[in-house]
C-alpha cells in the first residue's frame, strides 16, 4: 500500500506545478503529482428515477406563482416558456449527471463519497472518528426501493451521506460501518 | 449504575441565600415588559395598576420557590443538580466529562459578593443541554469548585463538599495582562458600536411606542434647526463627525466593559483560564488536552493599525457569537505581535504564525476577483435599470459604479489574503478580508477531509480543501488550493488516509 509521495506545490504561474518542497519517505521521492481516484461503488441506477421525481415535485412547486404571474403579465408567455425549458433541462440532465458522479466507497478505515453534479464535493473520514450510522428513507426514497446512510463524525461540519443506494445495501453497509466503528477506540475528536 | 460499596450518602445543598435578594429582582426585571404592557393597556383604570402589581408579586415568589426547591450535591463521582416544584428534574453529569467550568458575576452577583458556575460537559455544547448551572455560589466557593473540578486528577479522594480547596494549591503561570495601552485599539473594533447602535435601537423603538413626539422636544428641535440652517455640505461634515464620535466612545467603553483586567494564566493542573470584565467579570477555563490550536483574527479595521486578536480552538467550548465565533477570546484586540506571541506561548511554537504560507495559483485570484464583481455588478445593473426606466436619481448609479470599482481590490486582497502550509504538526491556513484569519489547527485534530470542487473551479484547476474537525469552528478551509496540491497536503497532514484512494499512474 506504501506510495512514494511527493509534497509538490503549484507555483504562482498557472499550469507549472515545481516540487517546492520534496518529503522524502521510505527513502524515495518521486515528483508524481497526487490524484484521488473515483471511489469504487456506483449507486443504484433507481437513483436517477429518484432525483428526478424529487426534483419534479420541486418544480411543481415553482410552477404554481410563475403560472399565475404568467396569465397574467404581459410577457407571461415568454416567462412561463423559459421557465418550462429551465425546468426540463434541469430535469433531463441533473438525474444523468448526478448518477455518474455519485459514487462510494467504505474501506476498513475510512468512508470515501463523492457527490454533486455542477458542484461537486469528495468527503473521506476514518472510521476511527465516526460517531454515528444511520439510514434514512425519504418518501421519495420509498418509492424506488431506496436508502441513503449518513456517517456524522464529532465534527458538525463533517457528515458523510451516501444518497440512493437500494435499501439492501444500505442496511449492510450502515451495519458493517457500525460494527467497525465500535471495535475503533477513543471519543473521536 | 453499579457501585460495588454504597457511597455515604451526601446531603443536598441549597444554593447561597443571599440569591433570594438577587432572583426576584431579575426575574421581575425580565417580565418588565409584560407589566408595563399590562399598566400602558390599562392605563387610568386602576384594575390595570392592581394586574400588574400581582404579576410582578407572583413571578417575585415564583423565584423565590425555585431557590428552595433548587439543590445540588457532589459525590464521589459526579455533579447533581435538582430543581422543580411540581415537576422535579435532576440534572448530573459525571465529573470526569467536565470540560469548562466558567465562573460569571453579574452586577448583582458583584455587589453581594456571588458567582454563577456553569459547568460544560459536552463536546459542543448545544444550548443548555451540557450544562450544570448554580447560580449563585459564594466567590471562594466558586473558584474552590472550579479548581476542584478542572484538577481532580490530583484530587482522587472524595471532597468533602462545600469546603473550597485552599486557591493557594493552584499554581499558576501568567501568560498575559491587558496593557492600558491597548486600549488605542478599541475604536477600531465596532463591537461596542453596534451594542451602542442596538441600544439607539431600542430606545427609538421606545420613543416612537410611547408616542412622543421628538420634534416637541427642545433640544431636538434646536439641533434640527440649526441643522436646517447650514449648508448641505456642513450639516454632512456634521452628522459624519457625530456618528465617527459616537463609535469611537461606544467602542471604548465596551471594550472597558468586557476587557478590564483581561489575563491569562496557565494552570499546574493543565487549564488555561481568561479572567475579564469591569461590571460582569467571567472566568472561563480551557482545558489544554482540550486545545487544538488558536487563530490570529485581523478584522479589517484593526488590520489597518496592525492591531489582531488571538482565539483558541478547543473541542468542547462554547461556540459564542460575534467577535467570539469560531473559539474562546484568548486576547482582546491588541498588537499583532502581542496575538501571534500569546498563541504561540499557546500552542507551544510560533512557526504556525510566522511561517511564509504558500500562495495560491493565480487562477484563484481571477475567481477571487469575479466573485467580487459578480454581486456589484448586479447591483450596477439594477440601478441602470432604475434610473433608465424608473426615474431614479442619477448619482444612485455613480454610487454602485464606485463600489463596483472598490470590488476590485477587494477581491485582490481576498487573494493575498489565501494561504495555507503545514509546519509541523500544524495545518495553517488563511483566509478572508473583511475578517482575515490565519488558524493553526492540530493535525491530530483533523477528523476527516471534504474536497469541493465547483464546475468553474474544475476547469481552472482548483479545489477547496476543508479539514473538518470537533474543535472551534467545525471546520478549516483552505479556499482555492491548486487540485493536486489539495491531494498531496491532505496525505502529508494525515498520513495513511488518502493513500488507498489514490489513483495509479
Amino acid at each position: 500500500m506504501l506510495k512514494c509521495l511527493t509534497f509538490v506545490s503549484a507555483d504562482s504561474e498557472v499550469g507549472v506545478v515545481q516540487p517546492d518542497r520534496p518529503r522524502e519517505q521510505d527513502g524515495c521521492v518521486t515528483e508524481s503529482v497526487l490524484r484521488l481516484r473515483e471511489p469504487a461503488n456506483r449507486v443504484s441506477p433507481w437513483a436517477r428515477m429518484y432525483w428526478t421525481v424529487r426534483a419534479l415535485a420541486g418544480w411543481i412547486v415553482v410552477a404554481i406563482p410563475v403560472t399565475i404571474v404568467a396569465v397574467q403579465v404581459p410577457i407571461g408567455g415568454l416567462i412561463g416558456a423559459v421557465a418550462a425549458v429551465i425546468a426540463i433541462a434541469h430535469l433531463t440532465v441533473m438525474p444523468r449527471w448526478r448518477y455518474r458522479v455519485h459514487r462510494w466507497e467504505a474501506t476498513p478505515d475510512a468512508v470515501y463519497t463523492q457527490a454533486g453534479w455542477f458542484n461537486q464535493e469528495r468527503r473521506i473520514a476514518p472510521i476511527a472518528r465516526v460517531q454515528t450510522v444511520d439510514t434514512q428513507r425519504g418518501p421519495f426514497e420509498q418509492l424506488f426501493g431506496l436508502a441513503n446512510v449518513t456517517v456524522t463524525t464529532a465534527s458538525a461540519a463533517g457528515p458523510v451521506k451516501i444518497h440512493g443506494l437500494e435499501r439492501a445495501d444500505a442496511d449492510t453497509l450502515a451495519a458493517d460501518l457500525t460494527a467497525r466503528a465500535q471495535d475503533s477506540a477513543g471519543d473521536g475528536t | 449504575m453499579t457501585t460495588v460499596e454504597t457511597p455515604p450518602e451526601i446531603d443536598w445543598r441549597r444554593l447561597n441565600s443571599r440569591m433570594l435578594l438577587i432572583h426576584p429582582v431579575v426575574e421581575v426585571g425580565k417580565a418588565l415588559p409584560a407589566i408595563v404592557a399590562i399598566l400602558v393597556a390599562g392605563r387610568g383604570t386602576d384594575s390595570g395598576t392592581v394586574w400588574a402589581a400581582a404579576i410582578a408579586v407572583v413571578v417575585a415568589v415564583v423565584s423565590i420557590i425555585r431557590w428552595f426547591t433548587t439543590g445540588y450535591r457532589i459525590t464521589v463521582d459526579r455533579i447533581e443538580l435538582r430543581r422543580g416544584l411540581f415537576r422535579r428534574r435532576t440534572l448530573n453529569a459525571p465529573l470526569d466529562r467536565v470540560r469548562t467550568v466558567d465562573v460569571t458575576s453579574h452586577v448583582l452577583h458583584r455587589l453581594l459578593g456571588l458567582a454563577r458556575v456553569v459547568i460544560g460537559t459536552g463536546t459542543s455544547d448545544r444550548k443548555g443541554r451540557d450544562q450544570v448551572i448554580l447560580d449563585g455560589l459564594t466567590l471562594s466557593e466558586a473558584a474552590g469548585l472550579r479548581v476542584e473540578l478542572l484538577h481532580r486528577d490530583h484530587a482522587p479522594v472524595p471532597m468533602e463538599v462545600g469546603v473550597p480547596v485552599s486557591v493557594k494549591e493552584d499554581v499558576e503561570e501568567e501568560l498575559v495582562r491587558a496593557d492600558p495601552r491597548w486600549l488605542r485599539f478599541a475604536p477600531f473594533t465596532l463591537t461596542g458600536a453596534v451594542t451602542g447602535l442596538a441600544l439607539l435601537g431600542v430606545l427609538w423603538r421606545v420613543v416612537s411606542e410611547a408616542h412622543v413626539n421628538l420634534s416637541t422636544l427642545g433640544p431636538v428641535r434646536d439641533v434640527a434647526h440649526r441643522l436646517e440652517r447650514w449648508p448641505l455640505a456642513g450639516t454632512v461634515v456634521v452628522v459624519a463627525a457625530g456618528v465617527v464620535a459616537f463609535v469611537v466612545i461606544a467602542s471604548t467603553v465596551g471594550y472597558v466593559l468586557a476587557f478590564w483586567r483581561f489575563r491569562v494564566t496557565r494552570h499546574r493542573g493543565g487549564t488555561l483560564q481568561v479572567t475579564r470584565g469591569l461590571i460582569t467579570t467571567r472566568a472561563t477555563s480551557i482545558e489544554q488536552r482540550r486545545l487544538r490550536g488558536a487563530e490570529v483574527s485581523e478584522p479589517l479595521l484593526l488590520r489597518s493599525v496592525r492591531g489582531a486578536r488571538c482565539l483558541a480552538i478547543a473541542t468542547g467550548l462554547r461556540v459564542g457569537r460575534g467577535a467570539e465565533r469560531g473559539g474562546e477570546i484568548l486576547l482582546p484586540p491588541a498588537p499583532r505581535a502581542a496575538a501571534v506571541s500569546l498563541a504561540a506561548t499557546v500552542i507551544g511554537t510560533d512557526v504556525p504564525f510566522t511561517e511564509a504560507l504558500a500562495r495560491h495559483p493565480i487562477a484563484a485570484r481571477r475567481r477571487r476577483v469575479t466573485r467580487a464583481l459578480a454581486g456589484s455588478v448586479v447591483l450596477v445593473v439594477a440601478a441602470a435599470l432604475g434610473v433608465g426606466f424608473g426615474h431614479w436619481p442619477v448619482w444612485v448609479l455613480v454610487v454602485t459604479a464606485v463600489l463596483a470599482g472598490a470590488a476590485i481590490p477587494l477581491g485582490v486582497d481576498r487573494y493575498h489574503s489565501l494561504g495555507h502550509a503545514l509546519s509541523g504538526e500544524y495545518l495553517v491556513t488563511r483566509f478572508g478580508t473583511i475578517v482575515r484569519r490565519r488558524s493553526a489547527l492540530q493535525t491530530d485534530g483533523v477528523i476527516g477531509w471534504n474536497i469541493g470542487r465547483s464546475y468553474f473551479q474544475r476547469r481552472a484547476g482548483l479545489a477547496s480543501l476543508t479539514a473538518t474537525t470537533a474543535a472551534g469552528r467545525q471546520q478549516y478551509k483552505i479556499t482555492d488550493i491548486g487540485d493536486a496540491e489539495a491531494v498531496a497536503f491532505a496525505n502529508a497532514a494525515v498520513p495513511n488516509l488518502l493513500t488507498q484512494f489514490l489513483a495509479d499512474r
